[in-house]
């Protein structure tokens, strides 16, 4: 018997993430390592728990096998429920034939009657792209509250970025009368965070329309959005201020990971209240050798250091060795930095060996880039790899 | 042989009065973020046993607390898992009534009806003060290649790292690995042989001879049943040479956890091949250090903020060193927090602590100066 849940959520968690080259060879982008111990989807899948969901439909496709198993029955998130919680929701085979998601609308389309199973009144379609605390409650509410049929969640950002993203133009009262996506000359500065509340009937009138349009990309952005708004649905802005961070590129990527540095942090992942939820490694506790040196970091458990560390975010169980340094980097956890080696403005995904005294990255300063090395790579002793380069274990360099 | 695990998760609490006042001897906290029963637990789950009850006594609620539903050391199972055995007490026998066992011999007929329901071969027994990462599978292979109706763990330490008290027995072993005799330790010093307090057993052989022992009026479990046994029953030794530490004053709590700060000890501990130890997840950040932060020679735990100096010391989850704060020598357990420019050297704070700005506290390593769970100081 299933009971009626008021909003079930989809998080489409299927793309590639071909922005972050190396570091998605092999893993989905949710699944990607963040702030050393935490995994992209975290954020959304906290949010919901804390925001009083408990039923969350997964959607995969791109290198699902990590995702999965770090999901896995949803325990980490209090997820593993016997009526709802977690679940993957992968393409599949029906009797019509079967299909690969062909667009973030077509996923959802696919799995209405996950929607329906629930008989939920609302759904709430999210992302897992983003780094972020939000109360999505407080979203539904007002959802509830103005009767739209539709509700983006939008974060005002500079002028000068607003035409990297989805722009909204709305009225006093938040109502939405534009749409554009990456606008040459913006008209506004609400971005769309990727976050939507549907009325659960609407959304399905339009997913069956557009499923039915042959030139539709079947996206939520380029097709179900500006379809309704065409159609005169009412259609709201929620404004949502504080952090907020698109993680789709290393830049960004390295970006918000620096941001839980600091006296203050500007990313604040110890809120109790609002704690950011994973699935944590069972490791001893950290071990800070007699000679280390370490400035600014945040280190997680397992981690042994014997070298210098300043200025980065170092994940489970890594090997900093006698004489090693690593500054300004990302270290996502189960790699070795041999003696003597130096690491400065670089992502380092998981199981990275940097030999002895081998050389990755250039200071911040005189660096062209960030240094990307992909999950698995091996630094030779006294090897190198230039700065802004990106090398995976599986391509060689890029 | 299929096994199953029984623990003793209050023996020799008042050896350690201090930290066992609010909580068992298996729930002290241990190593940045363990708790003693960890390492038992660990000891069985990796040896492929899926059945542990564990015998409790009394102030047992941070144990079911750390505990859960098992699921931590993959015991929360349909089948097996972890049983909590607490004291069966009759309300109605008036010899008996309200009295709870009082010795280990008691302990272990008040759980025959685990015992018996169990259908494994032999059964594992460990106490939670020792501290060690055992290849159970071993013993019992050992165990069952000798024909053992008893077989006892024994390792060999040194005084003078480990001092010992008279819960320690010292058996004598024949050459060919049977036990001859034991005694309660005597105040021998150097390499002394000495029980782990870790015990394979035939399942009907425990039940035979504890009730045979209760029948007959005896006490005690080492003195009444293995040491009067010794002749008539094969009673077996086998040698465990990994880190052993076993627990037995605040002092000895003191060294023992300090001994992990030798790389070679904490990886002999933490970091055996296929042997993992596990403990109750807690969701916290990463460790934070701040631009001033100082730390060396130390084990730090996840969930901390640090922002003064640590050195030669055991931090907790969720630690809070302040400002121009020195901590030396110090074990600082779970949500310590220390405000700015104070000075703690050879200090134990258990959970929760607070230590104001500017106070400054010094004990030594053989007397090290405890702060009680939740005081401000």
């Amino acid at each position: 018997m299933f009971k009626k849940k008021e909003c079930v959520a989809m998080l489409l968690a299927g793309g590639q993430g071909s922005r972050l080259y190396a570091l998605t060879d092999t893993t989905a982008k949710p699944a990607v390592t963040f702030g050393g111990k935490y995994r992209i989807i975290d954020f959304p899948l906290s949010n919901c728990v804390h925001s009083g969901i408990d039923t969350v439909g997964v959607l995969t496709q791109y290198q699902p096998l990590v995702l999965n198993e770090y999901i896995g029955t949803g325990l980490p998130w209090d997820l593993d429920r016997n009526h709802g919680g977690v679940k993957i929701l992968p393409p599949y085979q029906a009797k019509s034939g079967a299909d690969w998601y062909t667009g973030t609308a077509n996923a959802i389309y696919q799995n209405l009657q996950f929607i329906e199973r629930y008989d939920a009144e609302y759904v709430l379609i999210l992302s897992g792209d983003h780094i972020y605390s939000m109360d999505y409650s407080k979203m539904i509410d007002y959802h509830k509250k103005t009767g739209a049929a539709c509700t983006i969640a939008v974060i005002d950002v500079p002028i000068e970025e607003a035409s990297r993203f989805g722009i909204m133009s709305t009225k006093e009262d938040g109502t939405i009368f534009k749409f554009s996506e990456k606008p040459k000359n913006p008209d506004s500065t609400k971005a769309s965070m990727g976050i939507y509340v549907f009325t659960r009937t609407k959304l399905f009138d339009y997913l069956i329309a557009d499923a039915k349009d042959p030139d539709s990309s079947n996206d939520f952005g380029k097709n179900i959005i500006p379809t309704m708004l065409a159609a005169g649905e009412k259609m709201m802005a929620y404004s949502f201020e504080g952090y907020w961070k698109d993680v789709g590129t290393i830049d960004s990527l390295w970006e918000a990971n620096m941001d839980i540095l600091g006296e203050n942090p500007v990313l604040k992942l110890n809120d109790s209240h609002w704690r950011v939820l994973s699935r944590n490694e069972n490791a001893p506790p950290q071990y800070i050798g007699p000679d280390a040196v370490i400035e600014n970091a945040s280190i997680t458990e397992g981690c042994e250091i014997l070298g210098t560390v300043r200025n980065s975010v170092l994940g489970a169980n890594v090997r900093v060795l006698a004489g090693a340094v690593v500054e300004d980097a990302v270290l996502m956890g189960d790699c070795v930095i041999r003696a003597g080696a130096r690491v400065s403005y670089a992502i380092v995904d998981r199981d990275v060996v940097i030999g002895e005294n081998a050389v990755v990255g250039k200071p911040r300063g005189e660096a062209k880039g960030i240094a990307v090395l992909g999950e698995g790579y091996e630094v030779p002793a006294g090897g190198t790899v230039a700065d802004g380069a990106i090398v995976s274990a599986k391509g060689g360099a890029m | 042989m299929t096994a199953a695990g029984i623990i003793f998760s209050n023996i020799h609490d008042a050896t350690i009065p201090e930290l066992t006042g609010r909580r068992t001897m298996a729930s002290i906290p241990f190593a940045g973020r363990y708790r003693l029963i960890d390492f038992a637990l660990s000891n069985m789950v990796n040896s492929g046993i899926t059945k542990v009850g564990v015998i409790t006594h009394y102030n047992y609620q941070s144990l079911l607390d750390h505990i859960g539903t098992g699921k931590d050391w993959d015991l929360a199972r349909r089948t097996g898992g972890i049983k909590i055995l607490p004291p069966f007490i009759t309300a109605y026998d008036n010899a008996t009534a309200g009295r709870v066992y009082s010795t280990r011999l008691e302990a272990l007929m008040g759980v025959m009806s685990f015992i018996d329901r169990c259908t494994e071969d032999v059964l594992v027994l460990s106490d939670c003060d020792v501290i060690c990462n055992v290849d159970i599978a071993n013993v019992i292979r050992k165990h069952e290649a000798s024909g053992a109706d008893f077989t006892v763990l024994t390792t060999t330490v040194d005084t003078a790292e480990q001092p010992l008290d008279s819960h320690a027995q010292v058996p004598v072993v024949d050459e060919n690995g049977r036990v001859v005799d034991m005694a309660e330790y005597n105040g021998q010093q150097g390499r002394v042989k000495v029980c782990a307090d870790i015990w394979v057993a035939n399942r009907t052989y425990i039940k035979r001879v504890v009730t045979e022992a209760i029948a007959h009026g005896y006490k005690s479990f080492y003195r009444d049943v293995l040491i009067r046994n010794l002749a008539k029953d094969k009673i077996c030794a086998v040698e465990y040479d990994g880190f052993f530490a076993r627990i037995n004053s605040l002092a000895s709590y003191f060294s023992c956890s300090m001994r992990l700060l030798d790389p070679a000890n904490r990886v002999n501990l933490f970091y055996r091949r296929n042997q993992p130890i596990f403990t109750k997840v807690r969701n916290s950040t990463p460790t934070r250090y701040s631009a001033d932060a100082k730390v060396v020679g130390s084990m730090i735990a996840d969930g901390c903020v640090i922002e003064g100096t640590v050195e030669n010391s055991i931090i907790f989850r969720g630690v809070k060193i302040g400002k121009g704060t020195v901590v030396k020598n110090c074990i600082l357990m779970q949500d310590t927090v220390t405000g700015e420019n104070v000075r703690l050297t050879s200090v134990i704070t258990d959970k929760n602590v607070v230590i104001r700005d500017g106070r400054e506290l010094c004990g030594c390593e053989s007397m090290p100066f405890y702060i009680g769970k939740q005081i401000m100081v």
